[in-house]
């Protein structure tokens, strides 16, 4: 397989080392240190895809991350990538590329019947039609989806994992280039700890793809021992293929490293990629520069490229873009390009230069080595579909705005076009440093650093190599300075050309024959097909503002984020509008520079990790006992413990049943617990419950509602005082991180004064509730604490061991029934829950999980936080209003005085029975009281909870009504879809046992 | 009267080479006095300053625009649009919007691209179950399309998804609206600057308010980087910063303002059609016609009013993603932002008169302002040119702070906001 346009002496692959791979199904040859579009350049090939929206055919333009055109979808099946920049995919033996949005192929595309529409589909053409008739929209959008779209997303799970890392740094440096790696240098001579970072596989930037030379040697002798040097210090941490993509507030730095994805056969072992997450004291951006292509007519045709991609294919790659080039400029510097061109033996056919006067140290080169210039001339036509045959040049007319004169064409196989240079400000934007539109070089560079960072080399308008150097150099130097390292000598400059790539002619617009928009297409923004034309419309239509422009034309929203035709846009407005370029502004630079995988976001926090899983001491015993678990918060609870092909419904009759007929028992464990001490322990709580707590002696227990401002419920439990100034508050499962961080900010903000500490114990122990008529009998066997009821009333607690193992008993009930809960250490959980369940066997003790828990409480009528309220509810809707103290303040005192809150009308907390007692309103249901055939209807009020109860014999349910508690004995209606109604009595929510014998037997 | 958009309309200009499209909207210098002068030149502002001219006869009246039109919440929102809301009030709002948003395009001749392609809210707990069918049961029986999915349904509708979430937080069910969808964030703004220019409408961008003057209690002019302006009406329609204008004026608003970001992937082919919100693990996703995956991350956890949005949030927001659709995982972000979102205790809007007689509020939407902004505009344009609160607008004064009256849709959790 031939690789007719490779050359065999330059560049900077390895011939010895062949790569076979494949192009849309065609086996083609390259060599290691190819990327694919190289490997297609070597043999011949700049046809690559088809365009988004016009279906142009469209070649390679560019060899870095700029690339708009030549997007590939890499491999197939699970490890498929949609849209890779063929001209930073590193090849590797065995890669398949194809063609993204060309059917069956960029050479014989249907699609591209579109370009006979082309004259109907200006830019926002599509705000303008579809309109008609009404409801066809859903068709054209059909339609216009499966057009849109580029590459293909993965339809497998990715076989990948990837990875995150933190790192911290007193100098980052991104970009490996001349000043990136000479800033690197001092910096790492200073003796801080460095990082660099650049996105290629090797380092040395634009070095690469340079012949120059430093101290009278090849440039890259001078990358080689800078690296070497730079790896002997141990507080350097070069990271090559990783791409420095975001930069936020207060220098966090977000990097990805590419790990495998240039392998041929990818390690297992190995995440794909890794997120580097820098928080770097000081940061130097070295992050070089992009060429701007010219606009001129036609300038997407196949074969087209940038003047510094085909220098670096040359140089860097050893391939020949073509065999006859003609460069279109509008500065000296691209002549550069034409000289390496030449001296590879690339015939230079001719250079249409835009300048009235061909001038410079560059073009001086070249009109030496015989380059025929053809100053002050524009491009008429561009011939060649498929690939650009040849270019028509003719002169400008001295207002640079139309050609003039005679023409002549000029045969190419391919062009190289310069339309000046963008420093790469992408990052210092990011970081909110202020740009500066440098009218001279007509490019934004940066003007003032709002963080610690500072940018050298090309990224902030230094052209030649010697002054980049230099610049780096200072840079490093300063940032270890700032970073609080010691002045180093930054040496002497090494010697090396410094030639920038001025002078130059800002013609944003390279008039072809015909006004722009008549014939032919002057391409800004190739990937999403806008063109200088749809510019001009866009502003004649009023869409003025650049972000009006770029959102109605779509220019530089593609994946290339307008790398290559932002500044060109803002040129050709700016014409347009007759405003210097400063006035038009710029859109903002987002994150990240180059697109970044979703996975390496997501990191390791996938799959169990996905978010902290917490489990009880008891946890293992629980899923031996066959439980399903339910996400209680971050806990895993157990739901309900099935027997055998026991439905959850069979398995929580029975539970409910066996506890309240002899015992059960729950774990408890996920309660949160907040450890509160201080000499102000008893303000504080009076303070944020909403009853008071001065008369709660040590070993005593009381139930509290905990507001929020706006005096809805918000958490409930029951608090016990351990001794003087020394509390146990309980808190919801759920809620324990919330009232935590809620008691904090007013011990904090709002109450500064008040001595209390506050230590979350959840984890320090581990609890059983037991419950029902034999609870006593059980526990007594197993602890040395005298339960009987005279010793050990109800809401009390006592110390002492059960199961041998110190514990915490208190004899409180969430299930309505006699209850001890136990606390022991949460190391001797599972002890005490294994000795209760054997010890207990005699008395049928029953696990029962959350679901039996709700029903036993709903049958008492306790409420769940979160389930009988929703943030919207009062103590007073809950009928609770005794628990609100007159005699005190407490958080959420003042919004109950709100004339809302009394409103009796407000929706309260009743039981409802339904007429059919085997009939179980739905959890959520609506109540009405005036049914209607149809909705709309009025609703009255909700089904909070609802239950089967064996206890009960029936079903039955809790609910908030409008005026509810003064509507015991009314009727209401749950309409349910499909038009079935069940009809209900409002009644007291205490449903068993009203008088509390159980509770306090 | 200006050209109607049409395809033969693009035929006619194409044969003229598109050069004599007109302007879509003027863009005066403001004049010395207006009838009323709306604040935001957002999609709220705009629609509420074309129902002020086109059913209130207000035709001398002007849209003030600090930046650019549509350039605030407007142009940065996940371009979700729904009416499933749980309490009455919100759903008469919302469902008012979604009517006007059937007809937005035809009434307007612009293409605001309504895609009624359905939206999916997944519950991932027990609890979110209950409260997804309590607002369906809601919904339901306040005339608004809502039903309930199990969980082969959602997977029938959403064939990309894992079910079982990655293992940590399975999909229980969810609801589903299917009148709901995304539309076309940019051309709302467009269409309706271009309608209300149409009407006579002055929109003035680049012209921010630097005070007001008061005379009285009632308000008599704005003070801008343009000049003064006289008027005795001023609405108020501004996200981000409501907080600041009403210091200007004299008081003060219940909102905290916090950055709320979005992100897109890189553009591929259909590959999810409705839209999902998972509201558990916090992860919205839908796709762009363009092709890209839209993806609502949450709020940061402080205040502040950077247009962006910190790290982390986005790391919790594309591991959900990853997790909800594991074939996503190769794809790659293109482009993330911010926006600032004004949000009021109890997270719905204040529409209303304001402490200060002749400024009117529409502000502290929060993260859900853009699904109503048709209806938003009406109700306050109505509240402006009758000085009364519309009845959809007059649970949301902001007296409903002082009375407790509160519509709290955090309640409404299941539907995440």
């Amino acid at each position: 397989m031939a690789q007719t346009y490779r050359l065999q002496d330059r560049g900077r692959v390895d011939l010895e080392r062949p790569i076979d791979f494949t192009f849309n199904g065609k086996r083609y040859r390259g060599y290691a240190g190819d990327t694919v579009a190289s490997a297609l350049l070597a043999n011949g090939i700049h046809l690559v895809g088809r365009s988004f929206k016009y279906h142009r055919p469209r070649g390679i333009l560019g060899a870095g991350a700029e690339e708009p055109n030549a997007l590939l979808q890499v491999e197939s099946g699970p490890r498929t990538l949609p849209n890779v920049r063929a001209t930073q995919a590193e090849l590797y033996d065995g890669m398949a590329v194809t063609s993204v949005n060309a059917w069956p192929g960029p050479d014989t595309d249907v699609g591209a019947v579109n370009q006979l529409f082309a004259k109907l589909f200006p830019a926002g053409f599509y705000y303008k039609t579809f309109m008609w008739p009404g409801k066809a929209w859903p068709y054209y959008e059909k339609v216009i989806r499966h057009a849109a779209g580029l590459g293909k997303a993965p339809t497998d799970p990715d076989p990948d994992f990837y990875d995150k890392r933190y790192a911290h740094c007193d100098v980052l440096v991104a970009g490996g280039g001349p000043a990136g790696l000479a800033a690197a240098l001092t910096a790492a001579r200073s003796g801080a700890r460095v990082v660099l970072a650049d996105e290629n596989p090797e380092f040395g930037g634009s070095l690469l793809s340079a012949r120059e030379t430093i101290d009278g040697k090849p440039a890259i002798d001078w990358v080689q021992a800078t690296l070497d040097e730079l790896r002997g210090h141990p507080e350097v941490r070069i990271l090559p293929r990783t791409i420095v993509f975001g930069y936020y507030d207060h220098n966090w730095i977000d990097l990805l490293e590419s790990r495998t994805d240039h392998l041929s056969r990818k390690p297992d072992d190995r995440p794909r990629q890794r997120m580097w997450k820098v928080r770097a004291q000081e940061v130097v951006l070295a992050t070089g520069a992009i060429e701007r292509p010219l606009v001129f007519v036609d300038n997407d045709r196949p074969g087209i490229m940038l003047a510094s991609a085909a220098r670096s294919y040359v140089n860097r790659y050893g391939v020949k873009p073509g065999n006859r080039c003609v460069l279109v400029t509008n500065n000296d510097g691209a002549y550069q390009a034409a000289l390496d061109m030449q001296d590879a033996g690339i015939e230079i056919a001719a250079a249409i230069d835009v300048r009235a006067e061909a001038t410079g140290p560059f073009t001086e080169r070249a009109k030496q080595a015989g380059i025929r210039i053809l100053p002050n001339h524009g491009v008429a036509a561009v011939d060649g579909a498929k690939r650009v045959r040849a270019i028509k040049a003719q002169p400008l007319a001295a207002d640079g705005e139309r050609l003039t004169g005679a023409s002549r064409k000029i045969a190419c196989d391919f062009v190289a076009s310069s339309g000046g240079w963008n420093p790469t400000v992408h990052l210092f934007s990011q970081s909110r440093g202020k740009l500066r539109f440098d009218a001279e070089t007509a490019a934004f560079v940066p003007d003032r650093s709002v963080q610690r960072a500072r940018s050298a080399g090309c990224c902030q308008g230094t052209w030649g190599l010697m002054g980049c150097l230099k610049d780096g150099l200072a840079a490093g130097a300063e940032a270890a300075k700032a970073a609080g390292f010691p002045d180093t000598k930054a040496g002497s400059t090494p010697k090396a050309s410094d030639d920038g790539f001025l002078p130059a002619r800002w013609l944003w617009t390279v008039p072809g024959e015909q006004p722009v928009g008549h014939k032919g297409k002057h391409f800004v923004d190739y990937q999403n097909d806008v063109t200088a034309a749809d510019l001009l419309l866009a502003i004649r239509e009023g869409y003025t503002s650049i972000e009006h422009v770029k959102r109605y034309t779509t220019t530089g929203m593609a994946t290339d984020q307008g790398k290559t035709s932002n500044v060109n846009a803002l040129g050709i407005v700016s014409q347009a509008r007759g405003l210097p370029i400063p006035e038009i502004g710029t859109t903002t630079f987002r994150p990240p520079y180059t697109p970044v995988t979703f996975g390496a976001w997501g990191g390791r926090d996938v799959g169990d990790l996905f978010d902290a899983e917490r489990h009880s001491p008891m946890h293992a015993w629980h899923v031996r006992a066959g439980a399903a678990f339910e996400n209680v918060g971050l806990w895993k609870r157990p739901w309900y413990y099935p027997i055998g092909n026991e439905s959850m419904h069979d398995a929580v009759q029975r539970e409910s049943k066996a506890t309240r007929d002899s015992v059960g028992i729950l774990d408890a464990t996920t309660l949160g617990r907040i450890d509160v001490q201080g000499p102000d322990a008893v303000e504080f709580l009076n303070r944020v419950y909403t009853n008071g707590w001065k008369t709660l002696k040590p070993g005593m227990a009381r139930y509290g509602l905990m507001l929020g401002e706006d005096g809805m419920v918000m958490d409930d439990g029951v608090t016990a005082c351990l001794r003087e100034n020394h509390y146990l508050m309980h808190t919801t499962s759920g809620g324990a991180g919330d009232v935590l961080a809620h008691l904090e900010e007013y011990l904090q903000t709002e109450w500064p004064e008040l001595r209390v500490y506050l230590t979350t114990v959840t984890e320090q122990y581990a609890t059983a509730a037991l419950a029902g008529p034999n609870a006593r009998k059980l526990l007594q066997e197993v602890t040395d604490i005298d339960l009987s009821p005279e010793a050990f009333p109800f809401m009390t607690f006592r110390e002492g061991t059960v199961a041998g193992v110190p514990a915490r008993v208190f004899r409180i009930s969430f299930s309505g029934d006699l209850s001890f809960e136990i606390n022991v250490h949460a190391d001797h959980g599972l002890h005490m829950w294994q000795t209760l369940m054997s010890v207990g066997e005699k008395y049928d003790i029953t696990p029962y999980g959350t679901e039996t828990m709700h029903v036993l409480r709903a049958e008492k009528g306790f409420i769940i936080v979160g389930q009988e309220t929703d943030g919207t509810v009062t103590p007073i809707d809950l009928g609770m209003d005794k628990l609100c103290s007159s005699k005190k303040d407490f958080i959420g005192k003042r919004s109950l005085a709100r004339p809302d809150m009394l409103d009796p009308q407000r929706k309260q907390f009743v039981g409802l029975l339904p007429d059919d007692p085997e009939e179980v309103l739905e959890e959520g249901a609506q109540l009405v009281e005036v049914l209607k055939d149809a909705p709309p209807m009025d609703m009255v009020g909700h089904v909070s909870s609802s239950y089967m109860s064996p206890n009960l014999g029936r079903s039955f349910a809790l609910a908030l009504v409008e005026g509810g508690l003064h509507k015991h004995g009314q009727k209401v209606f749950a309409p349910m879809p499909g038009g079935k109604t069940i009809a209900c009595t409002i009644t007291n929510p205490v449903f068993f046992d009203p008088e509390g014998e159980r509770l306090r037997a | 009267m200006k050209a109607r958009y049409s395809i033969f309309s693009l035929a006619r200009n194409a044969l003229s080479y598109h050069e004599n499209w007109q302007q879509a909207w003027h863009s005066p210098e403001p004049k010395k006095s207006y009838d009323a002068v709306i604040v935001g030149g957002g999609g709220h502002g705009l629609v509420t300053a074309y129902y002020l001219a086109k059913e209130h006869g207000m035709r001398n009246i002007a849209v003030i625009e600090r930046g650019w039109l549509g350039g605030g919440n407007t142009g940065r929102n996940t371009t979700i649009v729904r009416s499933n809301y749980m309490w009455d009030q919100s759903a008469a709002l919302y469902e008012h919007a979604l009517k006007l948003w059937e007809n937005m395009t035809r009434e307007l001749n612009f293409n605001v691209m309504f895609s009624q392609r359905s939206v999916l809210n997944l519950a991932h707990t027990q609890n979110e179950v209950r409260i997804t069918k309590r607002r369906i049961h809601s919904n339901r029986l306040n005339g608004i399309d809502s039903t309930w999915l199990d969980p082969e349904d959602v997977k029938r509708e959403v064939p990309i998804i894992d079910l079982r979430g990655g293992g940590r937080y399975p999909v229980l069910g969810g609801s589903i609206q299917r009148r709901a969808g995304t539309a076309r964030h940019d051309a709302v703004a467009w269409g309706y600057a271009r309608a209300c220019s149409e009407m006579g409408v002055d929109i003035i961008q680049q012209c921010a308010v630097e005070g007001f003057d008061i005379e009285g209690g009632q308000v008599t002019g704005v003070r801008t980087s343009k000049g003064q302006i006289k008027t005795n009406k001023v609405g108020l329609v501004v996200a981000g910063h409501c907080g600041v204008l009403a210091n200007m004026a004299g008081f003060k608003l219940p909102v905290n303002s916090r950055p709320l970001q979005a992100l897109v992937s890189e553009p591929v082919k259909p590959i999810i059609h409705n839209v999902v919100m998972a509201g558990a693990v916090h992860a919205y996703i839908s796709q762009s016609d363009k092709g890209e995956l839209v993806i609502g991350a949450g709020t940061d956890a402080y205040n502040g009013y950077s247009q962006w949005g910190s790290n982390p949030v986005t790391e919790d927001t594309l591991a959900a993603i990853c997790e909800l659709y594991p074939l996503f995982r190769r794809m790659r972000m293109l482009r993330q932002w911010g926006g600032v979102v004004d949000t009021c205790p109890d997270a719905s809007p204040i529409i209303g008169l304001s402490p200060v007689k002749g400024i009117y509020l529409n502000c502290g939407w929060g993260t859900g302002g853009f699904k109503a902004t048709p209806g938003s505009g009406h109700i306050f344009a109505d509240t402006v040119a009758n000085n009364r609160p519309h009845p959809i607008a007059a649970p949301f004064a902001l007296d409903r702070f002082r009375t407790g009256f509160l519509i709290d849709e955090h309640a409404a959790a299941g539907v995440a906001h």
